[in-house]
């Protein structure tokens, strides 16, 4: 279990009694793995991506455990965050239009690092800067670099973004939502680029898009309104999804090969705001299967004959589905 | 390219000094014919117990009696040559009589500008960086109190304390830099606190930005956050307020330079319109309106040093 790069365990982040945003995030990546983490928007998947690297907001309690190459990242001091922020864990973030100091070139953002963690010749961090600019494909980087973001295509400006994040070679690179705002072709080229780019490294990749899962993910947890419902290998989770919830999410993806009758399916109903969570099952109101059992929380427990691990009464065994991962993928 | 590019800067430059031209026409054009209205000038410059005829003959001197459409056809014409007129009052020339007064009150405004700067900026931060905590609930009453103040009372009162009361320093007149004191305390209190709030508005606004979580993210600390990201995003909301400040000032602060009897534009504002001195009037209203103009022109060129994004035709440059 030790060669786990990064481990994750029972994360928790609430703002006060009652309101507990992330109840227990359990998760484990390998050296080169990326981990996807599903879910609707306000399931906690950003805060808990934001807790790891201690960016959660103020008023947030964060408990549980978090280590990075054995390095605990959780319940750290702003000081020691600070060294551990851009060094050993980074992040690409959604936006990257507001997510880059408009006022500063982009070659003076991805130095920052650098001269954040120590690099104090300036000649050389130009030179890296430069470097990593023209590693993630940005064509003409030495100029490039002396460019304001907003000189720069969406896709350019994300491929920035990557290369702040590669700036302290991290061991963690935790990337929320990063290519939603881009098209769909340019999407896929910083899917590629990150891919590749980031061998040496865990990466914790957030996202709703299912689409995007099959496309980067060796590992699939899928949270719903705080907590884990399902994980486990890519393959596995795609194929024979065993939560109804991950059973909902995959078959609100279209598939090309086969042409849609009426309406693509959707989940009806909302995930349960804070405050209105109770000590059930958290998906049992918009779930076709629930029973009264599903009053009482299923633990997250392993399924039979698989890897994967699943926190529901009535779990799925694959029978509803018979696409693969590369159709899924399509 | 580059051609282009002044080509673009020079009919920018262009237009601005035309709009820059109409605002002046408009300003003369209007503060002369509300002058009309307001009064006769000879009546009050007429000796007590003066004859009809005498204040008709010196209506004659002074050119009133004749068409008003006439006498400002004579003063736009006077105006081109650069003649701003003779006062009423002081039988010397309007300009003459502004630039004796330019010196004090410029150097009054520069003053209380950098004492409001330092310390509106100083205090709009530490509120911003410390919210909810203590310092803010010590400095939020005191801008409160600042911006409440009105400049008589603070004037009044800081005279009370420091000139009566403990003697330190001089209370009215220009004497060296211990006058200047006093009455820039005064000016500098209200603009202060207006840059306080501002200041603390525009960090909390920009602190809530993600490129602060993107600083944060690469291991950035408070004072890098500061010096580094935000200093130069809110320069813009802040030079906006303080050049609104600067064209205040150097405009006149009227009831500051009477409580000190400062010798400035101000005060020489007060005598003008009191006496229904025209030309003076006339010639000050210019003044403050070019004063405006200038400085207005000076902040937009200095929006587009501070952000690349701006550029001189007004359209965001494409990606």
């Amino acid at each position: 279990m030790n060669d786990m790069l990064l481990d994750v365990r029972d994360l928790r982040v609430s703002f006060g009694p009652g309101k507990d945003a992330v109840t227990g995030l359990t998760l484990r990546a390998r050296r080169g793995e990326t981990v996807a983490l599903v879910g609707e928007s306000g399931c906690g998947k950003t805060l808990s991506a934001l807790a790891l690297a201690g960016l959660q907001p103020r008023e947030a309690a964060v408990s549980g455990s978090a280590e990075l190459g054995g390095v605990q990242l959780l319940g750290r001091t702003e000081r020691q965050l600070r060294r551990i922020r851009g060094n050993l864990v980074s992040m690409v973030f959604q936006d990257a239009s507001t997510a880059l100091n408009p006022l500063m070139t982009v070659g003076a953002q991805i130095e920052e690092v650098m001269a954040i963690h120590g690099t104090h010749d300036r000649r050389a961090r130009r030179k890296r800067s430069v470097e990593l600019l023209a590693a993630v494909g940005v064509p003409d980087a030495a100029n490039r670099a002396r460019s304001h973001p907003h000189q720069l295509s969406g896709g350019m400006r994300q491929r920035v973004m990557i290369a702040i994040a590669l700036a302290g070679s991290p061991d963690l690179v935790i990337a929320d939502e990063p290519t939603t705002a881009l098209d769909v072709t340019v999407q896929a080229q910083v899917l590629a680029l990150l891919r590749e780019s980031t061998r040496d490294a865990a990466v914790l990749f957030i996202t709703h898009d299912m689409g995007v899962v099959a496309e980067i993910a060796d590992q699939v947890v899928v949270m719903y309104a705080g907590t884990v419902v399902e994980s486990g290998p890519i393959a596995e989770v795609l194929e024979r999804p065993h939560h109804p919830y991950t059973a909902a999410l995959l078959a609100s993806v279209p598939d090309p090969d086969v042409p849609q009758a009426g309406e693509l399916p959707t989940i009806p109903g909302r995930v349960p705001p804070l405050g209105e969570r109770d000590a059930g099952c958290p998906f049992r109101d918009r779930c076709p299967k629930s029973q009264d059992r599903c009053r009482e929380r299923p633990p997250l427990g392993p399924v039979a004959g698989g890897e994967s691990a699943v926190a529901c009464w009535y779990p799925e065994h694959g029978e509803g589905s018979s696409r693969t991962v590369e159709e899924a993928t399509r | 390219m580059r051609a282009g590019a002044a080509a673009a800067v020079c009919r920018y430059l262009g237009i601005r000094l035309g709009q820059a031209l109409i605002a002046l026409f408009g300003v003369t054009t209007a503060v002369f014919f509300a002058l009309r209205l307001s009064g006769d000038p000879a009546q009050l410059l007429a000796p007590q117990g003066a004859s009809q005829a005498d204040i008709a003959a010196l209506r004659h001197q002074l050119g009133l009696d004749a068409p008003v459409w006439r006498q400002y056809l004579d003063y736009l014409g006077n105006l081109l040559h650069g003649d701003l007129g003779y006062s009423y009052v002081q039988h010397e020339p309007a300009l003459t009589l502004i630039t004796q007064r330019i010196p004090y009150t410029v150097n009054l405004a520069l003053a209380a500008l950098v004492l409001s700067a330092v310390l509106g900026v100083g205090a709009g931060m530490v509120m911003a960086l410390n919210r909810g905590r203590w310092p803010e609930r010590v400095l939020t009453p005191l801008v409160l109190v600042g911006q409440a103040m009105p400049a008589f009372w603070t004037g009044i009162l800081l005279i009370l304390v420091f000139s009566v009361t403990f003697n330190l320093l001089p209370s009215t007149g220009f004497n060296g830099f211990d006058s200047l004191i006093l009455p820039a305390v005064t000016l500098a209190s209200l603009s202060a606190a207006t840059i306080a709030r501002m200041t603390r508005g525009a960090v909390l606004e920009q602190l809530d930005r993600d490129y602060i979580r993107t600083a944060r993210s690469k291991g950035a600390g408070t004072a890098r956050l500061v010096t580094r990201h935000l200093a130069r995003n809110i320069s813009i909301p802040i030079l906006t307020v303080l050049a609104l400040e600067v064209a205040n000032l150097l405009g006149g602060s009227v009831v500051t330079e009477l409580i000190f009897a400062w010798p400035g534009i101000g005060q020489l504002t007060v005598q003008s319109v009191d006496g229904r001195d025209f030309p003076l009037i006339q010639a000050i209203v210019l003044l403050a309106a070019v004063v405006y103009i200038a400085v207005n022109f000076v902040t937009d060129i200095a929006y587009a040093v501070l952000d690349p994004r701006v550029t001189t035709t007004g359209k965001a440059a494409g990606p």
